[in-house]
């Protein structure tokens, strides 16, 4: 013990733990990348799982997706963290253009949100033929419904079709107006577990594995086409912001090819997305 | 009780299919948490040593603070750290964010307090015992932390598995400076939140078993050291 023992601490114990901790860099990939700031629901669903890999054998370019709600993708791109943006809320989209952080955005793709809801239907939406109809009577009935509460693009679509309904949700929340302030797919998890009612796009609610009692109640109102636009991120604000290769995706997305991955990609024989051509 | 039968079924299926992913993402994890666990060790053994031995105005306060600091929030050092490596932050030009290097930070942030508290707490125990014999010696202070330090290792191996324990098991900080990026930064406890948010409950409570497992085996490996190398050291 005592003093060899300082000198063999050195030599023996930390010298090789110094070596080791050098020796291994945490892998970083080589090859071009572009960050790709997108939704749950493109995750989720399994879409950029088809489609992405196109991409890469076709242009040698790895796409990095960071998948979060709508709302905290436009900041992660506002705060120059991700070169393209692939998000469904038009309005928000073309503001963040408007402010100078897009350079360009273009409509790519779209589908639908639905309600989901427990199969005795307590609200009784299942032959309701309009949304805000359709919410009226959740409300009224103060069955339960899960929002998101996360400021995703779901969630501003939602806040929108209450409003269409003139209904304010918020003074019942906490009551039969439930915030779960996570994604889609933790949302229905919630609402499979309560048997309540959620607004959800249908990609998530194909891909999701956890339904439980939960129905698919109300679709095909026009207010309900839930369209994904593509943003470069602007090089003026960010100039470290892959713009070239920013812009072979956007071209590549929005090209016969890669219109063709989204609409090949379906779920038990349904088509997710369809592209807009 | 189905549900159980149903993620073990699925670990079962995951281990034996050896799939190439599954290994990925394990590798990952402990990548990333062994070497936030030596970074930790590197400053917080010396660091906690040097508290234990030195007698200075404020030193109760400090030891308060890194006591407290055990008890961080991983998604407050998660959103810290992703405000410090953004491109709008001030190590943004580094270029950090979202990459294992980024992971690495935040999970020495969470462990360094563990490392620090506990070699503390250990070696000022040591020095009881120590202190005279040490001081008659001669000893400069360096000289003493390092004996107390090498004659303490076998105890500090507890707190390097808090630290690991810490590391391997939190989602809040990984996710947020990681991104969870598939081939990249998803390690273990990021793919069972993805999988739970898919819905794929009895998938994500499998790999919870494997990450449980990889767990057991990394503390019966330092268990094994620490009654072999005591053996030695008594022979």
């Amino acid at each position: 013990m005592t003093f060899a023992g300082c000198r063999s601490l050195m030599s023996r114990g930390l010298a090789p733990i110094i070596c080791l901790i050098l020796s291994i860099s945490p892998a970083q990939a080589q090859r071009p990348f572009i960050t790709l700031a997108s939704t749950t629901s493109t995750q989720n669903s399994g879409l950029f799982r088809h489609v992405l890999p196109k991409f890469t054998r076709a242009t040698g370019i790895a796409v990095r997706v960071v998948a979060v709600g709508t709302g905290a993708a436009i900041r992660l791109a506002r705060a120059g963290d991700a070169d393209v943006l692939l998000v469904h809320h038009k309005e928000s989209e073309l503001a963040f253009v408007a402010a100078g952080h897009g350079s360009l955005r273009r409509s790519v793709m779209y589908n639908d949100f639905i309600l989901v809801g427990p199969g005795s239907d307590p609200a009784e939406i299942r032959s309701i033929l309009d949304v805000d109809h359709a919410l009226s009577r959740i409300a009224s009935a103060q069955a339960i419904f899960l929002s998101r509460g996360d400021q995703s693009g779901t969630h501003k679509r939602e806040l929108e079709l209450w409003a269409d309904a003139s209904t304010n949700p918020a003074v019942a929340s906490g009551e039969w107006y439930r915030e779960t302030g996570s994604g889609m797919g933790a949302t229905l998890n919630v609402a499979a577990a309560m048997g309540g009612y959620t607004l959800t796009d249908r990609g998530s609610w194909l891909g999701f594995a956890n339904k439980r009692g939960l129905v698919l109640l109300h679709e095909g109102d026009p207010r309900l086409r839930n369209e994904y636009g593509v943003v470069l991120v602007s090089r003026d604000r960010h100039p470290h912001v892959k713009a070239k290769a920013g812009q072979v995706f956007v071209d590549w997305i929005l090209s016969e090819e890669g219109m063709d991955a989204i609409d090949e990609f379906e779920i038990d024989g349904t088509r997710l997305f369809h592209a807009i051509r | 009780m189905d549900a159980f039968a149903a993620a073990f079924a699925a670990a079962g299926d995951l281990i034996l299919s050896a799939d190439a992913g599954l290994v990925e993402i394990i590798a990952l994890s402990l990548e990333v948490s062994l070497i936030a666990v030596g970074l930790s060790a590197l400053i917080g053994m010396p660091l906690g040593g040097l508290i234990a031995l030195a007698t200075f105005p404020g030193r109760r306060a400090i030891i308060v603070v890194f006591n407290a600091l055990m008890g961080l929030p991983p998604v407050v050092v998660g959103l810290v750290v992703y405000l410090l490596l953004s491109r709008s932050g001030p190590f943004g030009v580094l270029d950090l964010l979202f990459t294992p290097t980024a992971m690495i930070v935040a999970q020495v942030i969470l462990v360094l307090p563990i490392i620090v508290s506990l070699t503390r707490q250990i070696l000022e125990f040591l020095w009881i015992d120590y202190r005279e014999t040490l001081r008659s010696f001669g000893a400069t202070r360096i000289q003493c932390l390092a004996t107390l330090l090498w004659d303490g290792r076998f105890m500090l191996v507890t707190a390097l598995l808090a630290g690991f324990g810490r590391a391997i098991a939190e989602v809040g900080a990984v996710m947020i400076v990681g991104g969870n990026i598939d081939h990249l930064t998803r390690v273990m406890t990021t793919a069972i939140a993805l999988e739970a948010s898919k819905g794929e409950l009895a998938l994500a409570l499998g790999l919870g078993l494997i990450l449980l497992a990889i767990s057991l085996v990394l503390n019966v490996l330092a268990q094994s050291l620490r009654s072999l190398g005591e053996t030695w050291s008594l022979a």
